[in-house]
């Protein structure tokens, strides 16, 4: 069951829906009784959020690129940087794509990823491979700005080798339904994976991220840092499955998710799993949700500044320690500058 | 400057103030002294506007301008400044940051130039100096894993940076050790002058040591029951508040 499966065939009774343990919280069948025409092709303008920060790129306009083609395949050796420009402007249609990107043994790839829609009430189903080799680093940016009305959903599956590093950040105001998903299989050997992740959901909006890291062999690192703010109504979720395969000892895992909750009707659903089946191994996670500190509100106006701005600057401090991991600083430019936009629009 | 009359507030369902008045003139350092449960913190959290502190009636200005029609940050540009007893850890935002933002705000509520980076650095790095605060600590962010001894100090850092002219002291001595005292004290001392007026709160006279008023009040059941000269505090400090506290039950 997967959005991607539906489009592919046109065929509603493929979504995934409540019933799947894994969709409960982001059902997507209840949402939509047939799959909408296929969206026109479009021309990719302008060069998008990380325009700045890379040169190269490579853009999908609802769902292909600019030869046509719905899946791209790229290998990257030596050290790059790369805008994946994924820009939606339809309405009332559907598209999808798929890129697979192997970074070769040794090699660096900086991955700048960006969803950027216009219009409405359409369906987009993005998936992405990523297989990052022997002792390659790659550090993977991701910027969701989709419309209020739009449905997205975003699969990535990372395979890493021994040695390798893969350091992901997302940071999204989610959409109609949106489930941002990354999948890794990690091959322990000194590999590292960092999945972190900033929610920002306002109005009516749904945001999802959802990670599963899977420690097949000894010696492997995770970590994951999520956070973010719900206003209005919105509603986010956030799925972290940790699963530490037999055998894979020495396995250093941690997990945290931390939630502000800014009014009464807005929601947060969480759930954190560790699966150990090993002996030796050292994961934690941590899982808060709650509101924020009214007496250091106070606090802040007590010393002359406004209760709008003493919000924004605790919210804005709250999700800021996410952003601040971002080695890259052009991106981490890009993603503080990002936050603090958005941060104006929960207030 | 200071001026309450009559005032009476509510926390939740029980009035705690009752019919309290008070003037500070510019320029003194009135105690106000106090059993535990007199309504100390009451006080001072009414005058700087905390939520939930309902005043049902009575007044209170600062140099003839009502402050309890205004939001908490409202009366900080106006010149109030509350020590917190206990002050709040702001996660996530730098100590130089928060009084950066602060100030700055304070300015534009008043119609003032912000205040810029070289000239703010300057004065903070002074000051942290004559409170022995190690500017390291500034980076870090606002009281976050600092000792009780601390945050006093940060306290009265942003008292002298943000230069208020009504500076309500709530139980400032409580955690701090003599050393700690005596430095903060030094530095609540270099801020009297003609234009300010302090309010001193405390429930033992080992502040007033440090800190010497000119006049003291006691304050039992949510009124002011007894003023005097500096010689009220070492008489409560010889006699205890039993006499006060039976005369307002």
């Amino acid at each position: 069951m997967s959005l991607a499966a539906a489009l592919r065939t046109a065929d509603a009774t493929k979504l995934p829906s409540r019933r799947d343990e894994d969709w409960r919280w982001s059902d997507l069948r209840g949402l939509l009784r047939e799959i909408p025409p296929l969206s026109p092709q479009i021309e990719v303008a302008g060069r998008g959020p990380f325009a700045g920060v890379a040169s190269d790129e490579l853009a999908f306009g609802n769902g292909r690129t600019s030869s046509g083609a719905e899946y791209s395949n790229l290998a990257i050796m030596g050290d790059e940087t790369l805008r994946l420009r994924f820009v939606s402007d339809a309405s009332a249609s559907s598209h999808s794509s798929f890129v697979a990107i192997m970074v070769e043994e040794g090699a660096r790839l900086t991955l700048l990823e960006s969803y950027e829609g216009q219009g409405s009430a359409y369906v987009a189903s993005v998936e992405i491979a990523l297989e990052v080799e022997r002792d390659a680093h790659l550090t993977r940016i991701v910027v969701v700005d989709e419309p209020a009305d739009a449905i997205l959903v975003s699969e990535a599956r990372v395979v890493l080798h021994p040695g390798s590093t893969f350091h992901q950040t997302v940071l999204t105001t989610g959409g109609k339904r949106q489930r941002i998903e990354t999948v890794v299989t990690h091959p322990g050997a000194g590999g590292s994976a960092r999945m972190d992740g900033v929610y920002l959901v306002s109005g009516r909006r749904h945001a999802d991220i959802t990670t599963e890291v899977t420690h097949a062999r000894p010696d492997g690192v995770t970590s994951q840092l999520i956070k973010g703010c719900v206003s209005d109504q919105a509603r986010a979720v956030f799925q972290g499955r940790i699963v530490v395969a037999q055998g894979a000892d020495g396995t250093d895992a941690k997990m945290g998710h931390h939630g502000l909750i800014l009014s009464e009707r807005a929601e947060i659903d969480a759930k954190p799993e560790l699966e150990i089946y090993a002996d030796d191994v050292a994961c934690a996670h941590g899982n808060t949700v709650g509101a924020l500190d009214e007496e250091a509100i106070f606090y802040a106006q007590s010393r002359g500044i406004p209760e709008v701005d003493a919000r924004a600057m605790l919210t804005g401090a709250f999700v800021g320690e996410v952003v601040d991991r971002i080695e890259h600083e052009g991106a981490r430019d890009v993603a503080q500058a990002w936050v603090a936009q958005k941060l104006g629009g929960l207030a | 400057m200071l001026k309450i009359q009559n005032l009476h507030v509510r926390v939740g369902e029980t009035e705690i103030i009752k019919g309290l008045s008070l003037d500070v003139p510019a320029g003194e350092v009135h105690a106000v002294m106090g059993p535990n449960g007199a309504g100390k913190s009451t006080l001072s959290y009414s005058l700087a506007g905390r939520p939930g502190y309902e005043v049902t009636d009575g007044s209170a200005s600062l140099n003839g301008e009502d402050l309890l029609t205004l939001d908490p940050s409202e009366r900080a540009a106006k010149g109030v400044f509350l020590s917190f007893q206990y002050p709040l850890e702001i996660p996530g935002v730098p100590g130089l940051t928060f009084l950066r933002t602060a100030l700055n705000a304070q300015h534009k509520a008043r119609g003032e130039d912000e205040v810029a980076a070289p000239a703010f650095l300057k004065m903070i790095r002074e000051q942290a100096a004559a409170l022995k605060i190690d500017f390291e600590m500034l980076k870090r962010p606002l009281n976050v894993g600092f000792s009780g001894g601390e945050k006093k100090r940060m306290e009265i850092l942003q008292m002298a940076v943000l230069s208020p002219r009504l500076l309500i002291l709530d139980e400032t001595d409580s955690g701090l050790d003599i050393d700690a005292l005596r430095i903060v004290s030094e530095g609540v001392n270099a801020m009297r002058s003609p234009e300010r007026a302090m309010l001193v709160i405390t429930h033992y006279q080992r502040l007033l040591d440090y800190i010497k008023p000119d006049r003291v009040h006691v304050l039992a059941d949510g009124r002011i029951v007894a003023s005097g000269g500096p010689e009220l505090a070492h008489q409560l400090e010889a006699e205890g508040y039993d006499k006060y506290s039976k005369a307002a039950a």
